[in-house]
């Protein structure tokens, strides 16, 4: 029998969620919109000091229950510049904007994040940066509204 | 099983509607850690991972990708097993296989759920065919309530049948401190007060949704001998596939059940499943469906397993226990249902059953999980190597 019609089904699913993120989580998001603050967690087995935080060693599973205070300002570890648009409901913004990843100091893995108040010619592998913070703030990662490179005093 | 193969240490999470209290990967981390704790191992030790929930459940796919972060496994070798409501069940095959086959010495499984995060009417929708099924579809409620129908008809068992079940259940639950429901129900009346979803299916007669983990530790031979626990010794299992809308011709079919029990069953040469087996944790997502499938799996004769649930003979010191835990109509984390199912044998087995351990002297033990609308996997355990 030949093919007159190539027929397709047609439909469109519908998906929310709410994911818990957890009680480590919970905490560093609350401090993070009540008070700016930005907190690790530290292995006392491995040593390492994790940002974002976890409650869980990747390597050794232990848990981990040492907060450790952590500044807001890290380096740049590296970034990118995002001009392709993927659609805005999959987007945070519209396109272009920049991307970095940015270990705090006094912590061993990287955030990624947005970078603000810059160009993409004027980043740097390794410029030191800060965390610019939103005025409202309700309790997500992007409570920070993106890293800026710190200026030299002029 | 080309290689001996044993369970030599399982876990679980509480298991609740809610874990506000973790995210997936803790969730799981809590169940690995349990597991790891009873064998008394590294995570180190660990050669090989098998992971696996119920598509789509939380709005994810391919969770595997950031879960080895938190259950130990980055870098080492792991298959994601998504097989829907059986999925517990293959976890615990692919760990089995994958030891048998002489690839690993010890592989741990995980599976978890976390049921409240998304909207499962989404990841069942997908499950059926988009042309011929998906639209017509209403999740579990409507397939069990006509279950619950066509097993009354069939056998003449009255609504109590039902609710002698959910009585069983819940002083199974009691015993069983990582059950979601515990429920003080203790008459067969208390139970035909709770509403109907559909009739005659009633919310108790119904599993509820959970979020909880489950995981195994399953070793070689050789690995077993030295490990702390006593190993609980994988005999068989076997699987079977079907969509019951093709090929059950209008009527309601329990085909899978039968041909997956009969199989296994043959080919280890157990002729009187009820005596030679000493206690089956089958995956059950109601109380109908428990009676009706004790009666597929060739456990009693058709029509008999009510008549039987009235004389008490299931109960967990009683001749034959089923779901000494509870049952999954007291937990049901999906993806890690079917592996508490095999946890719970292999605890039976061990004798480390605590308040649910079986009178019985246990000997062999069956588990199952189903899903879909025709698919069942179901394992054989032993206490003995041979």
């Amino acid at each position: 029998m030949k093919t007159r019609e190539p027929l397709q089904v047609l439909g469109r699913l519908y998906v929310p969620y709410a994911n818990w993120v957890g009680e480590t989580t919970s905490q560093f998001l609350c401090e993070l919109r009540d008070k700016r603050r930005l907190r690790g967690t530290g292995c006392s087995e491995c040593g390492k000091v994790f940002m974002p935080p976890r409650s869980v060693c990747p390597t050794c599973l232990a848990s981990l229950e040492t907060w450790v205070d952590l500044p807001t300002t890290g380096l740049l570890m590296t970034y990118t510049s995002v001009h392709y648009s993927f659609g805005r409901e999959y987007q945070p913004m519209d396109p272009p904007y920049l991307l970095g990843i940015i270990r705090l100091d006094g912590a061993d893995t990287g955030l990624c994040h947005f970078l603000g108040e810059t160009s993409f010619e004027e980043l740097r592998v390794g410029m030191k940066v800060e965390a610019v913070f939103k005025e409202n703030r309700e309790g997500n990662i992007l409570d920070i509204a993106y890293f800026r490179p710190i200026k030299a005093a002029s | 099983m080309a290689r001996r193969t044993a369970i030599v240490g399982v876990g679980q999470t509480f298991h609740r509607s809610r874990r506000p209290d973790v995210h997936i990967g803790e969730l799981c981390a809590e169940a690995v850690k349990a597991a790891l704790e009873d064998a008394e191992i590294h995570v180190r030790d660990i050669q090989a991972f098998v992971t696996g929930n119920m598509e789509l459940f939380e709005g994810r796919y391919v969770q595997d990708m950031w879960l080895a972060d938190w259950i130990g496994a980055v870098g080492k070798p792991g298959i994601r097993v998504t097989t829907g409501g059986t999925t517990g069940g293959t976890l615990a095959s692919v760990a089995f296989e994958l030891v048998a086959s002489g690839l690993y010495d010890l592989v741990l499984a995980v599976g978890f759920e976390k049921q409240f995060e998304g909207d499962t009417r989404a990841g069942l929708k997908t499950v059926a065919d988009p042309l011929w099924i998906r639209w017509q579809t209403t999740g579990a409620i409507g397939y069990f309530s006509r279950q619950a129908r066509y097993y009354m008809k069939e056998t003449g068992a009255p609504e109590e049948a039902g609710a002698m079940v959910r009585v069983r259940l819940a002083a199974h639950a009691r015993n069983n401190p990582h059950a979601h429901l515990r429920l003080d129900l203790e008459s067969v009346e208390e139970v035909l007060k709770s509403p109907y979803l559909i009739p005659p299916l009633r919310q108790l007669d119904m599993c509820p949704t959970s979020e909880g983990a489950c995981a195994i530790v399953v070793a070689s031979e050789e690995r077993a001998a030295r490990m702390a626990r006593r190993p609980v010794w994988v005999k068989d299992w076997t699987s079977v596939h079907k969509e019951a809308i093709y090929v059950r011709g209008g009527r309601h079919s329990v085909a899978d059940l039968e041909m997956a029990a009969s199989r296994l069953f043959r080919r280890n040469g157990i002729q009187k499943p009820m005596e030679e087996i000493s206690v089956a944790e089958i995956y059950a997502p109601s109380t109908w469906a428990e009676l009706e499938w004790l009666e597929a799996y060739g456990f009693c004769e058709k029509g008999t397993a009510w008549r039987l649930e009235e004389k008490g003979v299931f109960y967990w010191n009683r001749e034959f226990p089923v779901n000494p835990s509870g049952g999954v109509v007291c937990t049901n984390p999906i993806g890690a249902t079917g592996l508490i199912r095999v946890a719970e044998v292999a605890l039976q087995l061990r004798g480390d059953a605590g308040p649910r351990q079986i009178s019985r002297k246990p000997t062999l033990g069956f588990s199952s999980a189903w899903g879909g609308s025709g698919w069942t996997v179901a394992h054989l355990l032993s206490s003995s190597k041979d």
